[in-house]
């Protein structure tokens, strides 16, 4: 008798704590991930953080839903009636990651016109009335020179390798690094290759041109491409400079070996993937009815030589090192953004 | 009574569509109103000028697979010259439409296989695309967006554009002398030779209409989306061949419906939701929806047989 009063009581008390302790304003809100393309590690990283994270959120209550959508065909028109579609389902807000800054447009105003929250992020959208979380690539680029210059006041010769032509990703890290360049003019950047994020072609492009080219002391790089340039160094019989890694799993591991054999330094920076889970709580902190700035700007992950090893070790092998954000983490750069 | 092999024909795909409706609104009351039906119908409307203008080309007995990159092309000139110096704009438009005209010439006269001339033009119009637009952007002409969002009174605009896009064709290929020269071509060049018309003309001519539909496509989808890339409409290619065959056309012998054709691209458009909000993953989902495709093909088939037997009695 007296467990089952107990019980009662525990439950009855349960039921009238839980609506001050659990739930937040957002408890009954729906979210809905919008996402044009999940063929490469990375966006594969990006999908698995999002249900992580929103799946816990749901079980919190902080929201009612959270269902990642992804496009079978990387088109915009498809994503196009997939928001449509979202609209129609009576979601609060929509969560993308646009196949075209542009040519959403017309289904984001939709959504907007029918009182729904829009965060675009990663691939971002020019609606004004969408939220845009995006990553300051020319800083990322910024920061490569600025690490070096620290590391080697001498400066030298600088080696760089792009990404993909005629995306603007590539434009804008090369602007950052020309920039730091141009403000540590102790470093020449005696030669450019076209790696196209890949490790093969990487190697392939740096192999043509270090026949070229005279000593090199370090090589700046976009990510995907750091480790194929050490091999390129290395079947050349040339000594390996100071490469700046993209956060790839081969990238770290190579970076650790080289560590742990003769002291290698380098640092490493990328875009986490777990940048949707930070879209997820800026969407929630609006739904909530917080006051949030229409453009934010995501930190880039940064691996240093100190950290390298509880980076590894937390990285999937052939994937990408990840960080997944929390809410506090929201409401910190939404608070930097005013 | 006895009832038309046309209607027959028309029968499968004006099922398949209420059928899915019906699905939809099961599913998701909220699409049952004005609004719900302009979203889900509103992208389907590019979709089916599309598909009209695949159609044409295909009562000749050609394909183009040019489709997607051609509209896509006329939507970054729609995004920027004709938004900005309506002039030059129509003038591309009317240069395009001569371009598409003497692909069919060039086509008919040397004999060749009309997908290897498409497809190779579909570099060129994707080419001349980026060029025009090399980064997304770009605006919709006012009235083109006007268009795209007006709210006539209780039916939806989606729903309007799609009847009045049927009618006209309808009128034009089924019920004009043109139409029926048009669909001759198709079904029996030598009789249409022999009878005095220059097939060459009509064949120019069929591609010159196509062409005109596909710059409308290209309009009315940069009045939806507001804005233009490069890479906008490649799906329209496949998505226009399967909306007419969906609609009971034929790839041979000048067999095409208009209604059948705007009913297919409804009806696509319609599966893709219908996907959605069954929440299957997207890794299924090309699969499914080719799964419906087969479902209604083998469906006509058996009543193609049907009627064979019939007439075989």
């Amino acid at each position: 008798m007296i467990i089952r009063k107990m019980l009662f009581a525990s439950v009855a008390i349960a039921c009238v704590a839980g609506p001050f302790s659990a739930l937040a304003e957002t408890s009954g809100k729906k979210i809905a991930l919008s996402n044009n393309y999940a063929g490469n590690s990375w966006r594969q990283a990006m999908l698995t953080s999002w249900d992580k994270i929103t799946k816990d959120a749901v079980a919190k209550k902080i929201v009612a839903a959270a269902d990642p959508f992804t496009t079978a065909e990387n088109q915009a028109t498809e994503q196009a009636a997939q928001i449509q579609n979202m609209i129609l389902q009576g979601y609060d807000a929509i969560v993308i990651n646009a196949a075209s800054p542009t040519a959403l447009n017309g289904a984001i105003k939709e959504a907007c016109n029918a009182g729904i929250t829009v965060v675009s992020f990663d691939g971002i959208v020019t609606e004004p009335c969408a939220w845009r979380i995006a990553v300051d690539f020319k800083g990322m680029g910024e920061s490569q020179v600025e690490y070096l210059a620290k590391k080697m006041p001498k400066g030298g010769n600088l080696l760089e390798i792009r990404g993909l032509a005629g995306v603007s990703v590539d434009d804008e890290i090369h602007a950052g690094i020309q920039a730091g360049a141009q403000k540590n003019p102790q470093f020449k950047i005696v030669g450019a290759v076209n790696g196209d994020w890949a490790q093969d072609v990487a190697q392939r492009a740096v192999a043509g041109i270090l026949p070229s080219l005279p000593e090199i002391t370090a090589v700046v790089t976009q990510g995907g491409d750091g480790y194929g340039a050490a091999q390129a160094f290395a079947a050349a019989n040339r000594p390996t400079p100071t490469i700046v890694m993209g956060n790839r799993e081969d990238e770290l591991v190579w970076w650790k070996q080289q560590k742990d054999k003769n002291g290698y330094e380098t640092m490493s920076v990328s875009i986490a993937p777990g940048v949707s889970t930070l879209a997820f709580w800026v969407a929630q902190q609006i739904l909530d009815g917080k006051q949030v700035k229409k453009d934010l700007v995501v930190p880039f992950l940064r691996i240093d030589q100190a950290n390298l090893e509880t980076n590894l070790a937390s990285t999937q092998k052939g994937g990408v090192a990840n960080v997944e954000y929390s809410l506090e983490d929201a409401q910190k750069v939404i608070s930097s953004a005013k | 009574m006895k009832i038309s092999s046309g209607t027959i024909r028309l029968i499968i795909p004006a099922a398949s569509l209420a059928l899915l409706l019906a699905a939809v609104f099961y599913m998701q009351p909220r699409a049952m109103s004005y609004t719900g039906l302009n979203l889900l119908f509103n992208l389907a409307v590019p979709i089916a000028l599309a598909t009209v203008a695949q159609m044409l080309i295909m009562a000749v007995n050609d394909l183009d697979l040019s489709m997607g990159a051609f509209v896509s092309f006329c939507a970054c000139v729609t995004a920027t010259f004709l938004q900005a110096s309506p002039a030059i704009g129509v003038l591309i438009f009317l240069g395009a439409i001569a371009a598409y005209a003497v692909i069919g010439v060039v086509i008919h006269v040397r004999e060749l296989p009309s997908i290897v001339v498409t497809l190779g033009m579909s570099f060129v119009w994707g080419g001349l695309a980026v060029l025009m637009l090399p980064s997304p952007g770009g605006e919709a002409p006012i009235w083109a967006r006007w268009l795209m969002t007006s709210r006539p009174p209780f039916v939806p605009m989606a729903i309007v554009a799609s009847i009045v896009i049927a009618a006209v064709t309808h009128f034009v290929i089924m019920r004009s002398s043109v139409g029926v020269l048009i669909r001759g071509i198709g079904g029996n060049v030598r009789s249409v030779e022999r009878a005095g018309w220059s097939v060459i003309r009509i064949r120019a001519g069929t591609y010159a209409l196509a062409g005109f539909f596909a710059v409308l496509s290209g309009i009315t989808l940069v009045g939806l989306t507001t804005s233009a890339d490069a890479n906008i409409a490649l799906r329209y290619t496949l998505l226009s061949i399967a909306g007419v065959i969906l609609g009971g056309g034929e790839f041979v012998g000048g067999k095409v419906s208009p209604i059948g054709a705007v009913i297919g691209a409804l009806t696509l458009t319609l599966a893709g939701s219908f996907l959605s909000f069954m929440r299957i993953s997207p890794d299924w989902q090309i699969g499914a929806q080719g799964a419906i495709l087969i479902v209604v093909l083998a469906l006509r088939l058996f009543l193609n047989r049907l009627e064979k037997r019939e007439k075989g009695r």
